[in-house]
């Protein structure tokens, strides 16, 4: 038997996969997109929004677009791999499955990071205002990591029942509301100008549930794949 | 596949156990000073609480020995304890709206422990919609187990987020904070009647989850019969 590659090669394989795959079709970061700003659009229409003076309801919104919009990428990345045949090729593959985890996850951590740095700019402009600041870059980099690691392994799931469309965001939704308590109220102190150490708690609970959800998702991944 | 003795007997004792405690409920606990007879809820909601989180705890470790061993039993025991969970726990929040609605004056207030019961509730009905959607067996009792582990694992954190803001919810037992309302002292009376309860509930609980298990390995039998006929 050939000696199995390492574990980074293997994962960053999957990455690159991935992302040369969304280069040349553009079909998942297109959808997530046009998702997106429809979203804003709606909550523009349903709740006359005016971010100025309601810098709560802005990260509610950005929040709720952010894991709708993931919510569409993570089922079409697994999707994608069920239909074609292609989990099967990458489970047998022979490198350690947990590779394959991280791979996807970070593909989808990307995926959501490039739609939320579109929406951000476009929300700027659509409300004349900058929401945009280092603080907030960096909670939506530890919301979306926590978001994406429980994500793709309930998505790997999901894809697998007869119920697949309906059933990822009521997999997900009910379990990551950890994340995103934190990551709305982050959000909001940001963007209502608190100072960072008044915000500390938020972040450290961010961390703290990232590091759960992605190793409680490694360690169970194995058992969601095996045939 | 007869109804073993002991689970008869264990019926029996339930039943009696259930009415002695509803009469301790009624007649042996006073009736409180403030709040007067719709504090007798209290009994029955602190035990449908109690057995719905052990339920839901039944259900991720059963989880756990599931993906270790593999072995049929542990996914029954997990299902079993889920579905009794659901129901416990939806006992529990509909008694606690009953309480609140004189005392609180509202039926529903964003409070930690009410929100965290309600997304737990929403937990587990998903994972009863998971295993719904899997037709094969084996897939489904990995599935199951799986996100009986992650649900429970993020109930706490659930709870943790949202008890940073501040609760209005009493806190009967070893705790006195002066903000939350409808908190009382607990007399030696009442004490001993919530302690029957919690038992009382267990012994029910145990009843349910072996009748529960039971009816598992029956719809089993049934599967795999209606698989040879086929044959």
């Amino acid at each position: 038997m050939q000696p199995k590659t390492s574990f980074f090669k293997a994962m960053f394989a999957v990455v690159w996969k991935d992302l040369i795959a969304e280069l040349r079709g553009k079909e998942l970061i297109s959808a997530m997109l046009v998702f997106a700003l429809l979203v804003i659009f709606i909550f523009n229409f349903a709740l006359e929004l005016d971010p100025k003076t309601r810098s709560a309801l802005t990260a509610g919104i950005l929040w709720v677009t952010i894991i709708f919009a993931g919510n569409l990428g993570l089922n079409r990345s697994m999707a994608v791999e069920k239909d074609r045949g292609c989990l099967d090729g990458l489970l047998l593959a022979p490198v350690d499955r947990t590779a394959i985890y991280f791979g996807k996850s970070i593909a989808n951590w990307i995926f959501m990071l490039i739609v939320a740095m579109i929406v951000l700019p476009i929300y700027s402009i659509l409300y004349n205002t900058n929401i945009i600041s280092p603080a907030l870059l960096l909670v939506i980099l530890l919301g979306s990591e926590g978001y994406v690691a429980i994500g793709t392994l309930l998505a790997s799931m999901a894809v697998q029942a007869r119920t697949r469309d309906i059933l990822l965001p009521i997999l997900l939704f009910p379990v990551i509301l950890p994340v995103l308590i934190a990551a709305v109220k982050a959000s909001a102190g940001i963007l209502s100008g608190f100072p960072f150490s008044d915000l500390q708690t938020w972040f450290n609970l961010l961390i703290v549930y990232d590091i759960i959800f992605t190793s409680v998702a490694f360690m169970v991944f194995d058992s969601v794949v095996e045939e | 596949m007869k109804k073993p003795t002991t689970l008869k007997i264990l019926d029996v004792v339930t039943l009696v156990a259930l009415l002695g405690a509803t009469a301790m409920v009624f007649f042996y606990a006073p009736i409180e000073r403030v709040m007067g007879a719709v504090q007798k809820v209290f009994y029955f909601h602190v035990a449908a609480g109690w057995v719905g989180m052990l339920s839901f705890l039944f259900a991720a470790i059963a989880g756990i020995l599931y993906l270790v061993k593999k072995t049929k039993i542990w996914d029954l025991v997990g299902v079993a304890a889920v579905e009794i969970g659901i129901i416990f726990i939806f006992i529990n929040i509909v008694t606690g709206s009953i309480w609140a609605r004189p005392i609180w004056n509202t039926w529903w207030t964003w409070d930690p422990r009410l929100t965290t019961a309600t997304i737990m509730e929403l937990v587990y009905i998903a994972y009863l919609m998971l295993r719904q959607g899997i037709d094969d067996p084996e897939r489904r009792s990995r599935f199951g187990a799986v996100y009986a582990i992650v649900g429970f694992l993020s109930v706490p954190l659930t709870f943790f987020s949202i008890r940073i803001f501040r609760t209005i919810h009493p806190v009967v037992i070893a705790g006195s904070d002066p903000s939350a309302v409808g908190t009382f002292d607990m007399t030696p009376t009442m004490f001993q009647t919530m302690m029957v309860s919690i038992v009382v509930f267990s012994i029910l609980f145990i009843d349910l989850v072996w009748h529960r298990i039971r009816l598992g390995k029956l719809a089993n039998q049934v599967e795999e019969l209606k698989f040879n006929i086929q044959d």
